[in-house]
């Protein structure tokens, strides 16, 4: 195809895109991101397009894989244009259903979304409640084009922002803009973008790299990966924007390995944008040159650290330098690099092309624009959210997320990934920004949102950070190698009902150690979930640690099971279930669990008919002793 | 060269700029401990004993003074509350790490650090990667480098290169700060180098 070699051609080639599709045209989109291939929309959309070879429909309606839209713990996802009907969970099996309704412009109701508060079905995608909180600018487009034909994205828009920048705009002109939008960086930082972007132009050397940071790697977060998937080219424009206020021509794309999905697709945009002239020598003929490289990490969540993600990229192992010199002055083979993160750079073709004014419309004062959180764990709507920033903790967690799943009692909320903290429930109004959260002890992070509920050992939880980062941490300085797994042996013990007096102590000491001595912010920030799970669950740690009991009863060693005499029905549903034989059952005799060889699984309790309700889990006080066998044959009547 | 004024523990030092804090107070006979630090070469930051406490309150921070640039009218202590805190606990750290080596019990001795609350591992390498790094700065060999990540981090000999450049060279073994390199290069040879 032939290069763009103006605004205009690019505006030629827009309209010409736009006029050539019917906006009234029926089409179906299945959702085609990570969540959704993973529980089968693959062959959903196979289902779609062997059905519409059947019924003789392939010229009359449009089929799109798209990128996820958020509402993961629904997929597959099915929208039908133009009315915008959302389908959940669609099945191959529901396809020729759907197709033939929608012909019909008529809804199949049975895959619509159910309020479970007035138990009505809402068809439209944007009035069901996990849509209509949000404000999906960034997202937004993910469900309307397909990432792989950059046509989708000139369509709605794209790359307006760069021939507005390259054309009407001068560098310094991007970066103040950039500046009055006051863009904080979503990696989690909140560092402002434009105080970084000129550090790097600012920084002697050349040439000057500008980076892309998708080494997305907490637990639970997903928002990289679905922005790089969904619409690569949103990022590839932002980026290229930067290129240009930085006065940098060459960029690095850092993707995880893990993300293959986004590596294919970043790389395809990258190959399209080439070929029209969005990207490679005289961009748009403007004469503006920049080239775009994908890194692909080997796995290490420590790679995510700015001056680690340099080392990797420059081939040397993904570990941090102790330098007080920042990689926006010296990164790459120390030439001055800026690195921001998959968001903050989607974000700047939205203030480039509606101004720093709209964007400062957003939020709150010190924090403008919206934020893609994952919302996941006990809570009954999983998925990606993009909502204001400022906007409280309840409205996510309770009007987008519907609030905890299974009817249990909310606990607390883990922000920040393993380097954040918890929030428990008399903070649920605080507003979700990047200071609100830091003064609770948690952390915006990238976006990660763990709701956990009653069920959830606060000690546990920690636990499972603190294991996490000991396996990420790389091991170079003494305090985060050392320091993680000193803490990650107490909080074993606690767990472990070996818990002493002095341990609370200690692993203060040592969160403190952390903070303080740590080569990067992975040792620096990793005691956050301790620290916040001791400031405001410290009876649950001295629970574990005094009376030896799980409060929650999740810490097998402090758990055992029980079944009561006078409830138990000698069903035998238990004991048949009971996976190491430690019930000794028995028709018409109550049934008994050999504590000896109980695993603690608590399959029993699950299995357990409702009615009878006979299993008791106990925690912290002794096992009642075993009835005589006499005593064991139940009375029936009649 | 650019003169530069910086206070260390109360005391005003002037040096040429280019310098570290720890090369400006090393020169004043202000000793800050150290374990990755040598002098012939690049800063590597890892033990985190050298770290000291700059700025003026409230604006105070710790960072480590092997790496950290010294500046006209910087106000360094060495020896703040908080320095000496945090020493002592990664120490401690040490301590258990490598509860036989005389020179961590000889630092441990000097700040007093008695507790004995975290699990001792047996071992002598601290991992300041001195051997290392100065196999592959200096003598450009890389005959021994580091495997692992996180507390499996370890140093090891790699045995096509060692089997070529250790035996006649051997100079790192000095540089180990526990004395447990030569052992552990010796126990390498006796399983695995040809004879």
């Amino acid at each position: 195809m032939p290069k763009l070699k103006s605004t205009l051609e690019l505006e030629e080639l827009r309209k010409g895109i736009v006029s050539r599709r019917d906006p009234n045209r029926l089409c179906f989109t299945v959702c085609s991101g990570t969540a959704c291939l993973a529980i089968g929309s693959q062959q959903t959309f196979a289902a779609f397009e062997i059905e519409l070879e059947k019924q003789g429909l392939k010229d009359r309606v449009d089929l799109k894989a798209t990128g996820c839209p958020g509402f993961c713990e629904r997929g597959p996802i099915v929208v039908v244009y133009p009315q915008e009907i959302c389908y959940l969970h669609v099945q191959p099996e529901d396809v020729a259903e759907i197709i033939s309704q929608s012909i019909e412009r008529q809804i199949v109701e049975r895959l619509l979304y159910v309020d479970p508060v007035t138990g009505k079905a809402i068809s439209r995608e944007s009035d069901i409640p996990f849509y209509q909180y949000q404000k999906r600018l960034i997202l937004g487009n993910n469900r309307l084009i397909d990432a792989t034909k950059i046509e989708d994205y000139i369509a709605v828009g794209g790359y307006k922002a760069l021939s507005k920048a390259l054309f009407d705009m001068t560098p310094e002109q991007v970066m103040a803009e950039i500046d009055k939008a006051n863009l904080r960086g979503r990696g989690g930082g909140g560092f402002p973008t434009a105080r970084k972007w000129r550090s790097t132009r600012d920084a002697p050397g050349e040439p000057k790299y500008v980076i892309v940071n998708c080494d997305e790697g907490d637990p639970g977060a997903f928002m990289n990966r679905a922005l790089m998937e969904g619409n690569p080219h949103s990022v590839l424009e932002g980026l290229t924007i930067g290129a240009y206020a930085i006065g940098s021509h060459e960029g690095f794309i850092y993707v995880r390995q893990e993300y293959p999905l986004a590596a294919e697709n970043i790389a395809i945009a990258i190959k399209q944008a080439e070929d029209y002239g969005l990207l490679g020598k005289n961009i748009l003929g403007s004469g503006f040159d920049f080239i775009v490289k994908i890194h692909k990490g080997a796995g290490a969540f420590v790679s995510g650290e700015s001056s680690a993600l340099m080392n990797a990229i420059e081939g040397k192992v993904g570990e941090p330098r102790p330098k007080y010199i920042h990689t926006s002055e010296k990164g790459i083979w120390d030439k001055p690099s800026c690195l921001n993160n998959v968001e903050t750079w989607a974000d700047v073709p939205f203030i480039i092309n509606n101004g720093a004014d709209w964007f400062t419309s957003i939020g709150t004062e010190r924090n403008r624009g919206t934020k893609i959180f994952s919302l996941v764990g006990k809570v009954n709507n999983t998925g990606l959210v993009e909502v204001p920033l400022g906007t409280p903790l309840r409205d996510i967690i309770y009007r987008i997320g519907g609030g905890v799943s299974g009817n249990k009692k909310f606990k607390a909320v883990q922000t920040g990934g393993p380097s954040g903290g918890c929030i428990p429930e008399q903070y649920l109004d605080s507003p979700v920004d990047f200071d609100e959260l830091t003064k609770l002890g948690a952390m915006m992070g990238s976006g990660g949102m763990i709701v956990t509920d009653e069920d959830t050992c606060m000690v546990d939880f920690a636990k499972y950070f603190v294991h996490f980062l000991s396996e990420e941490s790389c091991g170079k300085c003494v305090p985060c190698r050392e320091g993680i797994n000193h803490m990650l042996d107490v909080l074993t013990r606690i767990t472990e009902g070996k818990g002493q007096a002095t341990d609370v102590q200690l692993l203060e000491d040592l969160a403190r150690m952390l903070k303080e001595a740590s080569l990067c912010a992975l040792g620096q920030t990793a005691a956050n979930p301790v620290l916040t799970t001791l400031r405001y669950f410290r009876h649950e740690y001295d629970a574990h640690i005094y009376e030896k009991r799980c409060p929650a009863g999740v810490c097998k060693a402090l758990l055992a099971f029980y079944i009561e005499p006078d409830k138990c029905q000698a069903c035998l549903i238990c004991a048949r279930n009971c996976p190491v034989d430690a019930i000794n059952g028995g028709k018409n005799l109550i049934h008994v669990i050999d504590q000896s060889k109980c695993i603690k699984c608590g399959t029993c309790l699950e299995v357990c008919p409702p009615r009878f309700g006979a299993i008791k889990k106990i925690s912290g006080e002794p096992v009642p002793a075993l009835i005589p066998e006499q005593g064991r044959v139940i009375q029936r009547k009649g | 060269m650019k003169k530069i004024t910086l206070n260390i523990d109360d005391k005003e030092i002037t040096v040429e700029e280019g310098m570290t804090i720890l090369e400006v107070a090393r020169g004043a006979g202000i000793d800050i401990p150290t374990l990755c630090y040598h002098e012939k070469l690049e800063p590597y930051g890892v033990c985190r004993l050298c770290l000291v406490e700059i700025g003026t309150p409230p604006r105070t921070r710790l960072v480590t003074s092997c790496v950290y640039p010294a500046a006209d009218g910087l106000v360094v202590k060495t020896r703040s509350e908080r320095v000496i805190q945090t020493r002592k606990m990664i120490l401690e750290l040490l301590l258990a790490r490598a509860p036989g080596a005389k020179i961590i019990k000889d630092l441990a001795e000097e700040y007093g650090v008695t507790k004995a609350r975290l699990r001792k591992t047996a071992t002598f390498c601290i991992l300041c990667g001195l051997c290392v790094r100065y196999c592959a700065e200096i003598k450009k060999a890389d005959a021994i480098g580091f495997i692992g990540r996180g507390i499996e981090r370890e140093v090891m000999f790699i045995p096509e290169i060692a089997t070529e450049s250790c035996t006649p060279c051997r100079e790192c073994f000095t540089l180990c700060p526990t004395g447990v390199l030569e052992s552990n290069f010796m126990l390498v040879q006796s399983l695995l180098f040809k004879q």
